[in-house]
């Protein structure tokens, strides 16, 4: 071992933010969200602070399934572009620590969860990450061009497991929520697909664009932005639904589905000539069609606080 | 002559080891805080007395019973 090789291994050395990386915080940011949302408009209360143990623990969970999906394809992330940085691909981290980091966070955020608020949380946030880690990660990515339908389940549990937190249940209100994530993530994904150059095929995975073409892809938009709108608009006719969330909704739908339309009426010519503008434009409007939908549902919450929220 | 007990490996790990640091610590806030609002929220204080590790015999079932009979007949005397 020479001087050099010593300094590229103290520089290449992992640091705490490495290991935080490998969390995903964006992902957990948005776990964070849904989770807080599900809490907050059930109708009973926990203490506050049980409150925040429970959503750290949902936010560990999600993230301990971050490192698990990341130590099982580091292979995949390092053909990659957008994830050849992720510290696994960029030699920061051993692959056995992040599979380390994975199991132990999994193990101590259902264990906590369970202890702080119910079984049933517990159980929901260890099929969560069981979810995402072996049936999305290991069978499913590399397997279909549906992956991404069936992946987004995983992201759709956290105002499920909220709920349960609060209520020990699962109910027609959670399965609801559930449902509004579950159908959001495939439009949502595939109008990104449709406008971003990536590099799944040389890694072996699966879209859609790249085996079922792009229109086809176009179709699939259109048609899971069908499906999603009664789903959305029907949690206003639920108890943590009122005026102000079907308002909302019917809004925001409108906007979606409009721009689902336009986008699967679209050709790739049109689409080339003007750099994709709509495409990129339903996937913005996918952001905020979901966090506005929560954040409706958080309205509706304060509504009802003061007397004036439902029906 | 001063020893040199700081390798340049710790300067090096300074900011991770605290890094674990803070996380060990908050893990022992949360568990601390989740121990005294799961106390304090129990709807009777006798129900902690269930996890001192001591054989309590006056707090099974069957004597407590026994003492909730007695309480009733007491009653049962006094109002007669």
């Amino acid at each position: 071992m020479t001087d050099a090789t010593i300094q590229t291994q103290a520089q290449d050395e992992a640091q705490f933010g490495d290991y935080f990386a490998l969390l995903k915080p964006r992902v957990m940011s948005l776990v964070v969200f849904t989770a807080f949302v599900g809490m907050i408009v059930a109708p009973v209360g926990v203490h506050p602070f049980i409150g925040f143990v429970s959503i750290l623990c949902i936010a560990v969970g999600a993230g301990a399934s971050g490192a698990l999906n990341m130590w099982w394809d580091a292979d995949i992330d390092a053909v990659m572009r957008r994830t050849a940085k992720r510290p696994i691909p960029a030699g920061k981290v051993e692959p056995q620590e992040a599979l380390a980091l994975g199991l132990a966070l999994s193990g101590f955020s259902v264990v906590l969860l369970w202890l702080a608020a119910n079984a049933l949380s517990a159980a929901l946030l260890a099929f969560t990450i069981f979810f995402y880690a072996v049936i999305y990660s290991m069978w499913l990515k590399r397997a279909t061009p549906q992956n991404i339908v069936i992946g987004g389940a995983a992201g759709a549990f956290p105002p499920m497991i909220g709920w349960a937190v609060m209520t020990g249940g699962v109910s027609l209100e959670s399965i609801l929520m559930f449902a509004l994530i579950f159908m959001w993530t495939p439009p949502h994904f595939w109008a990104l697909a449709l406008f971003v150059k990536t590099d799944y095929g040389d890694a072996g995975v699966p879209m859609l664009t790249e085996t079922h073409g792009r229109k086809s892809t176009r179709l699939h938009v259109w048609g899971y932005t069908l499906l999603l709108a009664p789903v959305a608009v029907g949690i206003a006719f639920t108890s943590i639904g009122g005026w102000f969330y079907l308002a909302v909704s019917l809004l925001l739908n409108a906007r979606f589905l409009y721009g689902a339309w336009l986008v699967w009426n679209r050709d790739e010519g049109a689409s080339e000539a003007d750099e994709y503008a709509t495409e990129k434009w339903l996937f913005r409007i996918s952001l905020s069609y979901l966090f506005l939908h929560f954040g409706a549902l958080l309205v509706e919450a304060a509504l009802r606080a003061y007397g004036i929220g439902g029906w | 002559m001063a020893i040199k007990v700081e390798h340049e490996m710790h300067e090096r790990r300074r900011g991770r080891n605290r890094g674990v640091g803070l996380v060990l610590l908050g893990l022992v806030g949360i568990v601390f805080g989740l121990t005294v609002v799961k106390v304090l929220n129990l709807e009777e204080i006798k129900q902690f007395e269930r996890f001192d590790h001591v054989a309590r015999p006056q707090i099974e079932p069957a004597a407590i019973e026994a003492a909730a009979d007695r309480n009733a007949a007491a009653e049962e005397g006094v109002s007669e």
